[in-house]
Formats: C-alpha cells, sequence, structure tokens
C-alpha cells in the first residue's frame, strides 16, 4: 500500500514478493502489501484468489499443511516472521484469528475467553480480562448471566462475537478476519461490523469478505485480488490495493473496476 | 366395462397376480426373519445357559460368586477366584492398554508422520487384532513368560513388600495374563480412539492455534476433551473384550484356583475355568460351570451395552 | 502492550521485547513438554507394534522349519514320537468347521443385512437390530461355546464338527451382518429407482441390481469373518472337540488346527511344540491374506 497517502501511518505487517505454494503447485504469487496499522485492510476478489490463504500466512496458520511452503518475505514490525528462529506459535499470541464459521470450543463461555490467556499463564485477574474481552466484543450485556453456559449454545452471531472476545482475551496486536460474516445473518453482521470500527482504535485489523458492501462500509484500505488461470492451475495474485474509496470509485484497473461494480466474481 | 381387453396390457396385468405378489411378499418376510434371528439368538444363549446352570444356582445360590471352593470330589462349587481374576486381569490390561493406545491414537491422528507412512502403521495395529487368540498364547508361553519371569523376580526383590509384588513369579500367572490381554485389547482401544480423535472439527483444531496453543496445548485441552465419549466407550468395548478373552490367557494363567493380591501368583479367569473344565465335566459341575458362564455373560453384557450407549451419543453428535 | 503506542516499522531493532517474544526458545517449559510428548507417543507406537513383530518372528522361525507337504498329509504325533507327524486331519478339520458356520452364518447374515438395510431402514426396529447385532459380537467366544455345547452336543448325543460350525456360525453371524448392511448402504438409491420404475419387483431389485452392485464389499466382510472363525480356539474345545485321526463324518468328534496348537502348546515334547508353531504360521497366513485380500477388495471400490 502506498505509504505516500498522507495520513500518518506505520506499516506493522509488510510482505514483499511472497510466493505461496502447496507442493509444486503456486497457489499465489507475487504477493507484496503493507499492513497500516490501527486500520482495517479489506482482501477482496473471486473464490480461489488466495485472500484466506495470504491472510493465514501472516500467523503462519498454514504451516499446519504439510506441503505448504512460501517464497519471499513477510515481516512483522520488521521481524522476518518466516526466518527460522521465529516460533510460530509466539507469533500466533501476537497475531490473533477469527474463522469463518464460528468455532467456539465445547467448554463454557468463560472457558472459551479464558483459554488463552490460561495459556500464557496470565497472572491478573481473570474474571476481569474475561468481562474485558466480553464487553469488547459487545457481547457482554448478552451473556453476562450465563458465564458458566456452553458456548456452543450461543446463537451463530454471538458464537461469532464470543470467537472475536476470544481473539482480544490474547491482546493481540493485529486480528485477522478470515470471512468472519459469510455463516452470519444481516443483523449480526451488522452488529460485527460496528464491532470492528470500535476494535481498530487497539488493534489493526485485517478482513477477508466476499461482500462488496462490507469492503466499502468498514474499511480504509482495500486489496483486490484477481486469479488468473496458468497450466499448472489458477494462482491468484494481488491486482491492486490502495485506500477504499480509490478502489471503489477510481479504480486503475478494468477487473478491479468490473468486480466491484458486481459485473465479475 | 369394455368385452375386449387390450391385448398389449395382458403381460403387464399377468406379473401382478396375487401369487408373485404374494412370494414377493413372502421374501420381506424372509429376510425379516433371519434379522429377528438375531434378537432370538441373544435371548437364546441366556435363556440356554441359563436353564442349564438352574441345578447350580438353586444349589449354591450367590454364594457361588464369593466363596473359593472347586471341588469335583464333593461337587461343591464357587467361583471367587475366578471372578477375582477375570476383573483383576482385565483391569490390568485397561492399565496398560489405555494409555499406550490412547497415545498410539494421538500418533496416528495427527500429522507425526507423513500420510504415505501413517496408513500402512493403521494396518498394522489392525492386524494386531487379526492374529488368533491361541497364537498369542504360544508366543506368550515361549517368549513372553521368560523375559517377564527374569523381570518379574527384579521387581519382587525390589518392590516385594508391596503386596502386589509379593510372591516371587514362577513363570505363568496374573501379570503374565494381564499383559497379554493388553497387546490384546490394545487396537481395539486405539481404532475407536482414532476415531472419535479424527472426527473432532478441524475447526477447534485451528481456532485453539490460532489463539497460539502449541500442539501439546491443542491435543490435550481441545482435541481429546472433544473426543472423551468416543474414547470412553473404546475403552469399555476393550474391557468387554478382555473380560471375554480365553485361550491366550488360559494358556499363560496358571490355572490356579486362587484369589491372590499378588500379580506374580498364578490364577485363573472364568473363561480358563471354562476352557479346562468344560470338556471333561460331568453333573452338578457342568451345572456350575454353566453358572460361571452366565456370570460372564452378564458382565460383558453390561460392559457392551454401556459401551455401545456411549459410542452410539457420540455418533449422533 | 495494547495501552502503549506500538513502536513503528523503524524503531524496532532485533532486541526489542516483542521480537524477542516471538523467538523460539528451546528450552522453554513449553517447548520441553511439547518434544517430550512427541517423543512419548512415538514410543507408544513403537510399543504397538514390537508385539506384532515378534509374534510374526516367532511363528515364521519356529514355525517356518516344519513347512512341507507332510504338515497337510501325515496325523498328529504321539507324545512319545520325536520326529515327523502332520497335521492334516486338523487342517480338513478347521476347514469343515468353517465351512460349516459359513454355509449356516453367510446366507442368514446376507439375508439379515437385506431386511436392515432394504426394508427396514430408518425404522426403529432396524436400529435395534443393528445394537443387539453389536451386542451379540460383544459375546465372549467362550460362552458361545457354551451355548453350542447346551444347544448341539447335548442334544445330537456328542461332539461334533456341526456342534462347532454351530458356535462359528453365531460369532461369524453378526460380523457378516454389520458389514452387508453396511455394503448394501453404499449402493445408491437411484438404482433402486431405476429398478422399481422399470416395473421389478423387490425381490428382482435386490437379487438383480442392489446385491451384485453390493457383492465385493459384502465379499471382504465374509472373508473376515472366515479368517477371524478359522483362528477361535475357545468355542471348538468342548464342541468339535478333538481327534487324533481323520474324521470319519461330521457327527464326530474333529480335530482343528486352533485347538491343536492349544493342546501341543501346553505339551512338554519338543517334536508337539514344533507342530503347534507350525499351525499357528498356518493360522496366521491364513488371517492376514484374509486381511490383506479385503484391504485390496476395499480400495479398488
Amino acid at each position: 500500500m502506498a505509504t505516500s497517502t498522507g495520513v500518518s501511518t506505520s506499516t506493522i505487517i509488510s510482505s514483499k514478493d511472497a510466493n505461496i505454494y502447496y507442493g509444486n503447485f503456486l497457489a499465489v504469487r507475487d504477493v507484496t502489501i503493507d499492513i497500516p496499522k490501527n486500520s482495517i485492510t479489506a482482501f477482496i476478489g473471486p473464490s480461489g484468489c488466495g485472500k484466506s490463504t495470504v491472510l493465514r500466512c501472516f500467523n503462519r496458520l498454514n504451516d499446519l499443511i504439510t506441503s505448504f511452503k512460501m517464497r519471499g518475505s513477510i515481516h512483522y514490525h520488521g521481524q522476518d516472521l518466516y526466518s527460522p528462529e521465529i516460533d510460530p506459535v509466539a507469533v500466533r499470541r501476537q497475531i490473533g484469528m477469527v474463522f469463518q464459521k464460528p468455532n467456539p470450543f465445547p467448554k463454557s463461555i468463560y472457558d472459551n475467553i479464558a483459554f488463552g490467556p490460561r495459556l500464557v499463564k496470565y497472572r491478573g485477574n481473570m474474571d476481569e480480562l474475561v468481562e474485558r474481552s466480553l464487553r469488547g466484543a459487545a457481547l457482554w450485556d448478552e451473556v453476562k448471566d450465563k458465564l458458566r453456559e456452553s458456548g456452543l449454545a450461543l446463537s451463530g452471531g454471538q458464537q461469532q462475537r464470543l470467537c472475536i472476545a476470544r481473539a482480544i482475551a490474547m491482546q493481540p496486536d493485529v486480528i485477522l478476519m478470515d470471512e468472519p460474516c459469510a455463516a452470519l445473518d444481516p443483523i449480526s453482521t451488522l452488529k460485527v461490523e460496528d464491532l470492528l470500527q470500535e476494535l481498530k482504535e487497539k488493534y489493526t485489523i485485517v478482513i477477508v469478505t466476499h461482500n462488496m458492501q462490507q469492503a466499502s462500509r468498514a474499511s480504509d484500505y482495500t486489496a483486490f485480488f484477481n486469479v488468473e488461470q496458468t497450466e499448472r492451475g489458477r494462482t491468484g495474485y494481488i491486482a491492486e490495493c490502495d485506500r477504499t474509496e480509490v478502489i471503489f470509485q477510481n479504480p486503475q484497473q478494468q477487473a478491479t473496476q468490473a468486480y466491484v461494480s458486481g459485473r465479475f466474481g | 366395462m369394455a368385452v375386449s381387453p387390450n391385448r398389449e396390457l395382458e403381460p403387464m396385468k399377468r406379473d401382478r397376480t396375487p401369487f408373485a405378489r404374494n412370494l414377493d411378499t413372502a421374501f420381506v418376510w424372509l429376510t425379516g426373519g433371519f434379522a429377528g434371528l438375531i434378537a432370538l439368538l441373544l435371548i437364546a444363549i441366556a435363556v440356554r445357559v441359563g436353564v442349564d446352570a438352574s441345578p447350580a444356582m438353586a444349589k449354591f445360590g450367590l454364594g457361588f460368586l464369593f466363596e473359593s471352593r472347586w471341588n469335583p470330589v464333593t461337587d461343591v462349587y464357587s467361583a471367587f477366584p475366578q471372578i477375582y481374576g477375570t476383573l483383576v486381569s482385565s483391569f490390568l490390561a485397561l492399565f496398560l492398554a489405555v494409555p499406550i493406545g490412547l497415545g498410539v491414537a494421538i500418533f496416528l491422528s495427527e500429522d507425526f508422520i507423513p500420510a504415505k507412512i501413517q496408513r500402512p502403521v493403521v494396518f498394522l495395529i489392525e492386524l494386531l487384532a487379526a492374529i488368533p487368540s491361541v497364537v498369542y498364547g504360544l508366543w506368550g508361553i515361549f517368549v513372553l513368560i521368560p523375559i517377564l519371569r527374569d523381570l518379574g523376580k527384579g521387581i519382587h526383590q525390589s518392590l516385594g513388600w508391596l503386596p502386589l509384588f509379593s510372591t516371587s513369579p514362577s513363570g505363568p500367572g496374573m501379570y503374565v495374563a494381564g499383559i497379554i490381554l493388553g497387546i490384546m485389547i490394545l487396537p481395539i482401544i486405539t481404532a475407536i480412539a482414532r476415531d472419535a480423535l479424527v472426527a473432532v472439527p478441524i475447526e477447534l483444531r485451528q481456532a485453539a492455534y490460532g489463539l497460539g496453543a502449541t500442539r501439546w496445548e491443542t491435543i490435550l485441552q481441545i482435541i481429546v476433551p472433544a473426543a472423551f465419549s468416543g474414547i470412553v466407550g473404546g475403552i469399555m468395548l476393550a474391557l468387554g473384550r478382555a473380560m471375554g478373552e480365553t485361550m491366550a490367557v488360559t494358556m499363560v494363567i496358571g490355572n490356579a484356583n486362587k484369589a491372590n493380591i499378588s500379580l506374580f501368583d498364578q490364577g485363573s479367569t472364568v473363561s480358563s475355568l471354562l476352557a479346562n473344565q468344560f470338556a471333561e465335566a460331568s453333573g452338578l459341575q457342568v451345572a456350575s460351570l454353566m453358572y460361571a458362564a452366565i456370570v460372564l455373560f452378564v458382565l460383558t453384557l453390561i460392559v457392551n451395552i454401556l459401551a455401545q450407549v456411549v459410542v452410539k451419543r457420540v455418533n449422533r453428535i | 502492550m495494547n495501552s502503549n503506542p506500538s513502536p513503528t516499522i523503524d524503531d524496532v531493532s532485533s532486541t526489542s521485547p516483542l521480537i524477542k517474544r516471538l523467538q523460539r526458545q528451546p528450552s522453554s517449559p513449553r517447548t520441553l513438554f511439547n518434544s517430550f510428548m512427541t517423543g512419548l507417543v512415538f514410543v507408544c507406537a513403537a510399543c504397538a507394534i514390537i508385539p506384532l513383530f515378534a509374534v510374526l518372528w516367532y511363528v515364521i522361525s519356529q514355525g517356518g522349519a516344519r513347512l512341507s507337504t507332510d504338515l497337510f498329509t501325515q496325523l498328529p504325533p504321539a507324545a512319545n514320537v520325536l520326529k515327523g507327524g502332520g497335521f492334516g486331519n486338523a487342517f480338513i478339520g478347521t476347514l469343515t468347521t468353517v465351512g460349516i458356520g459359513s454355509a449356516i452364518a453367510i446366507p442368514c447374515g446376507i439375508l439379515a443385512a437385506i431386511f436392515l438395510s432394504e426394508f427396514a431402514k430408518g425404522t426403529r426396529l432396524a436400529d435395534w437390530i443393528g445394537f443387539l447385532t453389536n451386542v451379540l459380537s460383544g459375546v465372549p467366544s467362550i460362552v458361545v461355546g457354551v451355548f453350542a455345547y447346551s444347544t448341539v452336543v447335548l442334544t445330537t448325543g456328542g461332539f461334533s464338527a456341526v456342534a462347532g460350525g454351530f458356535a462359528l456360525a453365531v460369532l461369524m453371524l453378526p460380523i457378516i451382518v454389520r458389514t452387508a448392511t453396511e455394503a448394501l448402504a453404499l449402493v445408491p438409491q437411484e438404482s433402486r429407482q431405476a429398478a422399481v420404475g422399470l416395473g421389478a419387483t423387490r425381490f428382482q431389485t435386490v437379487a438383480r441390481v442392489v446385491l451384485p452392485a453390493a457383492l465385493p464389499p459384502i465379499l471382504t466382510g465374509v472373508m473376515l469373518a472366515v479368517a477371524r472363525a478359522s483362528g477361535e480356539t475357545a468355542p471348538l474345545i468342548f464342541t468339535a472337540l478333538f481327534k487324533n485321526f481323520w474324521a470319519d463324518g461330521v457327527w464326530e468328534p474333529t480335530a482343528t488346527l486352533s485347538v491343536l496348537v492349544f493342546n501341543f502348546a501346553t505339551t512338554p515334547y519338543k517334536n508337539q511344540q514344533e507342530l503347534a508353531a507350525a499351525g499357528s504360521l498356518i493360522l496366521v497366513l491364513m488371517v492376514l491374506t484374509a486381511s490383506i485380500l479385503s484391504r485390496l477388495v476395499v480400495k479398488r471400490q
């Protein structure tokens, strides 16, 4: 992302010429993007273009796939995330993740939130942290009387906010969201979008979305991913990235124009 | 109605003669009858063995379960040592097989080794369950006992003050039976626990990793608890199998009519009693053996039904 | 750390606390625990596999030396015979008892499976019978032997291959029912609808369309049941009993390989012990062949 946009920003994640492979297959090529701090960056594009793949590279969640390989570099606060001395587990503490499908643990609401902090032997007041996290995810008022009930008993929208609260409880630096509203109804979606605006005061957010309105409404920056057919399969790449209003109102590329106006994808 | 029937429809009509229709219905009933046979078999087992055991039940009552006399000369029978031996050898087997079996299940449900190697390993563990009991028994006599006897002597010398190790091992005994049973039930625990672990949704695993949990924090705090009831079901099925297992146990337990707290002592189980005495028994001794068989039947039935219920509940989730 | 302004990209040096926190700590308790547990499950896997190879090695090394045609043509040696002999009668006896068991269990099991998957699918009755099938497969084989003794030996007046075969049939039945029900359930619903649409009766649909389509996996189940039955010993020792000579018919006491292994393993005579090992080798080969074959059938599906 252009750093000459005028607004005072500092870059928190910076990816340079990242090529992502599954086995010998090049899934995404030449990913060069800077994620500015305390902002919301949206990844949009047709399905299969590698948005989620890139997102998962930012907290090394792709390490779980054995055939995964990354060439190039992704820096976080200037530190190469893929250098051998980096502990991927520690990276995921700093860079949290919210998934497409709400995935609370089959535990109580309280234990869902406390799971992460307990892993790092959190020494503060756990009750307070749980309350703060639930408030942060705008869920406290709905669940404060049933903290001991199973997280699975909540509605889909509540479950997703529980997952956000669970991520917040780790006090991360960055929160990655992989289509967090894809499985939610419109009202729950609006609630989560409102929440995003509050969260960006404290956190840096990168969100993958299929929903054009969501990207234009909620994000500060937008990266448009496209996909090209090669003889070895479909390879994704970043076609264009800029401030959200530029992408939606005055894109430089025809493909972007076509996509944001709903003509393909 | 019209006088002349449509000739072309004639064959169609003939197809549905009452005879053919009845034949088809009879086929359905026939298959139903054979399905019913399964239920009938279970009832028949209980009834036949129960009826044949009734003389011994009438004579010895519930005392049969708590006393230790087995004397064909005076015709007095009770089976406490065998029931004790069945339970002790089975639980010893569980004590050994549950941690190892669970470890193997975790090993084979995670990506510790490449899938190409993992599949053959799963198959090898399945083969472990296919080897006939009597072959384990043979191996137990000629390979396992010589190894365990020396090992057992060492344990007896250093830990002999513990009641569990208070006698010197003389070869066959309860400990050999427990270990060989442990080997035999391990594949059951592994197979069912692995199924339960693999069935845990991938999303939960990702959520835990996404929060910065290590692999083992994820396994122990998220995946194993989520698969817990399936694992318990597998353990119970294995317990049922261990209690009923006969040949290998008969060949290595020593077949002594006593219940000693020491695992190095010889003992017997209900099934080894049956295997040893049934062919040559007569009269009240047969009835008493049938009584012992009923006890074993009821024990395994309870364990198996509980296991089915637990496993079923897992499948429904 | 969220309360403080985060440092920008330039002012984070590689020694800053944040970057330190991201780096691997090979000696931290969590890392050590992780490595320890991973090592532990590798040990568990080794512990599980070692007995398999130990047993296989034992029967191959001890029984392999005796492999010859004599095994299948000669009778078991008496205790005082130091050399030679075979288990021809026991091998035939195993084939006989397993054959009788299969002749009873295979048709019964497949017909029951047809009812469960074709005519009663999803009903409460089918659920119950499925449940009872699982319970039946958990009944100890020795108890099944007692049952066979009580129903066949006592009523026909003596130990026989038929009594042994009956006991084996009870043990094979639940395996066949379960695998055949699963196999039939795999046949696509469209095939059935096509047959019914062409005017086939229920019998014709099952016999001409569903059963042929499900045959390979059904055979797998049958093979596994046969393999398991041929290794069974407990239900045979007081039904088929044993006999040192060739059988005169199916209503006579009959030697089987598995009972021979049991009898000869517990004798002090070297010659007989060797035969027990050779018998084990044959049993293991039968079981392994069936398992591997059924594996191949499933794979081809």
